[in-house]
């Protein structure tokens, strides 16, 4: 059977996609962020993982309004990045991996997540950008992917206890498919930020270093939080932290900290990073 | 509109629920367009022309053409559509927060840096 090898939360601003490309990574503005990297490749390089199901958030460029899944799994052979209409560079695609796709569709569903399957399907920069800050320079990227949807973009969004659920769901399927590859599960954006209205730039650092430190020791004391109390306390894209609350259920049982960090700001937003393994 | 459920109230926050998703369809589907180059450069050509095509209300018309975001946001626009539209313009998120929270750009970029170090 398959095995999880661990989990990493990390932040997926647009903006990372121009430092990247413009190779500012150790200028005075960007260092911070960039050096909480290392300790995760060297982590990353020992776990030999062949396969990163990643769970993010859409931002207009695969979903619009029109048709809004609350959860949607990839099921495509690759990933193609396009034009989001910001600016930063077009990446190259993402190698799919199929046969995990379609097992955990079947292990959700039987779970009763009635998710939405893409057979075909955009990735924007909270997928694309993840998976560059943590194998930087390798293309094609060197694992395959699942992609998650997770709607974080019209309310009602799914419930921070539901995520959880649904995280534990996906990683009993991934434990469940019949297969030798070792699987990183990856959760992106957060932490706390807020981009419009008159509250704008709001951050909250407490409450972030709370949440990363719950969220290895005490998943569950973030589900006491409705959405509009999170949003409340994170801003509203701050409920992002749904995708990192869901990459920890995935990682069924105890887990210690194999990295983290935290910079503010990195744009308009606090940025996380956070590797976990099963103890 | 909500089914008389009773809304939280955030200062400063909208929550973009069913209300503002149906209020804002038109502005949103018009900035989603904006991920076509193509498209950009229409709109460019001729905004009036390119807000009419989409069927924005005099509301959102009046907000896109003076590009003031808050008004946007009140006519049911949603930030991660709008930023497709400042991208356009080449501003960026300190240039859309400065401007909707009255203050300059180096004054939110500062405001920024304080938030880490509190």
């Amino acid at each position: 059977m398959a095995k999880i090898v661990g989990g990493i939360n990390v932040t997926h601003v647009p903006y990372i996609g121009r430092a990247i490309a413009n190779k500012t990574q150790q200028d005075p503005y960007w260092k911070p962020f960039f050096d909480g990297f290392p300790p995760v490749h060297d982590w990353l390089a020992k776990q030999k993982a062949d396969v990163a199901v990643v769970i993010y958030n859409d931002h207009g460029l695969n979903f619009f309004l029109d048709q809004m899944p609350t959860f949607a799994v990839g099921a495509a052979p690759e990933y193609q990045n396009a034009d989001e209409g910001w600016g930063i560079p077009t990446l190259p695609p993402y190698p799919g991996e199929l046969d995990l796709s379609w097992h955990l569709i079947e292990s959700l569903v039987e779970e009763e997540f009635d998710i939405v399957t893409c057979q075909e399907m955009l990735v924007d920069h909270a997928f694309t950008l993840p998976l560059e800050l943590l194998w930087p320079n390798q293309h094609p990227c060197p694992v395959r992917t699942v992609p998650v949807c997770i709607n974080t973009v019209q309310f009602p969004l799914p419930t921070a206890a539901r995520c959880f659920k649904f995280g534990q769901a996906i990683g009993r399927a991934i434990e469940s498919w019949d297969s030798a590859a070792r699987v990183v599960v990856i959760g992106t954006g957060g932490l706390s930020h807020q981009l419009e209205g008159q509250r704008a730039g709001f951050i909250n650092k407490e409450f972030d270093l709370m949440f990363m430190d719950k969220l290895i020791t005490d998943p569950l004391w973030v589900t006491r939080y409705s959405i509009p109390d999170l949003v409340e306390l994170t801003g509203t894209q701050g409920v992002e932290l749904l995708n990192w609350l869901t990459t920890r259920g995935a990682l069924l049982g105890e887990v210690a900290k194999v990295h983290a960090n935290y910079h503010v700001p990195i744009s308009n937003t606090a940025s996380g990073l956070l590797a976990m393994e099963n103890v | 509109m909500n089914g008389g459920k009773q809304k939280r109230v955030i200062p400063g926050t909208t929550l973009f629920d069913g209300d503002m998703a149906r209020k804002g369809y038109a502005l949103n589907k018009m900035c989603f367009s904006f991920n076509s180059a193509e498209n950009r450069a229409e709109f460019l050509r001729d905004k009036e022309a390119y807000c009419d095509k989409y069927g924005l209300n005099p509301q959102q018309r009046a907000a896109v053409l003076s590009l003031q975001v808050l008004d946007m946001l009140a006519a049911g626009g949603n930030a991660y559509y709008l930023a497709k539209l400042g991208g356009i313009f080449g501003l960026d998120m300190q240039d859309i927060g400065a401007q909707q929270t009255g203050v300059t750009k180096e004054e939110f970029k500062a405001k920024l840096v304080a938030a880490g170090r509190n």
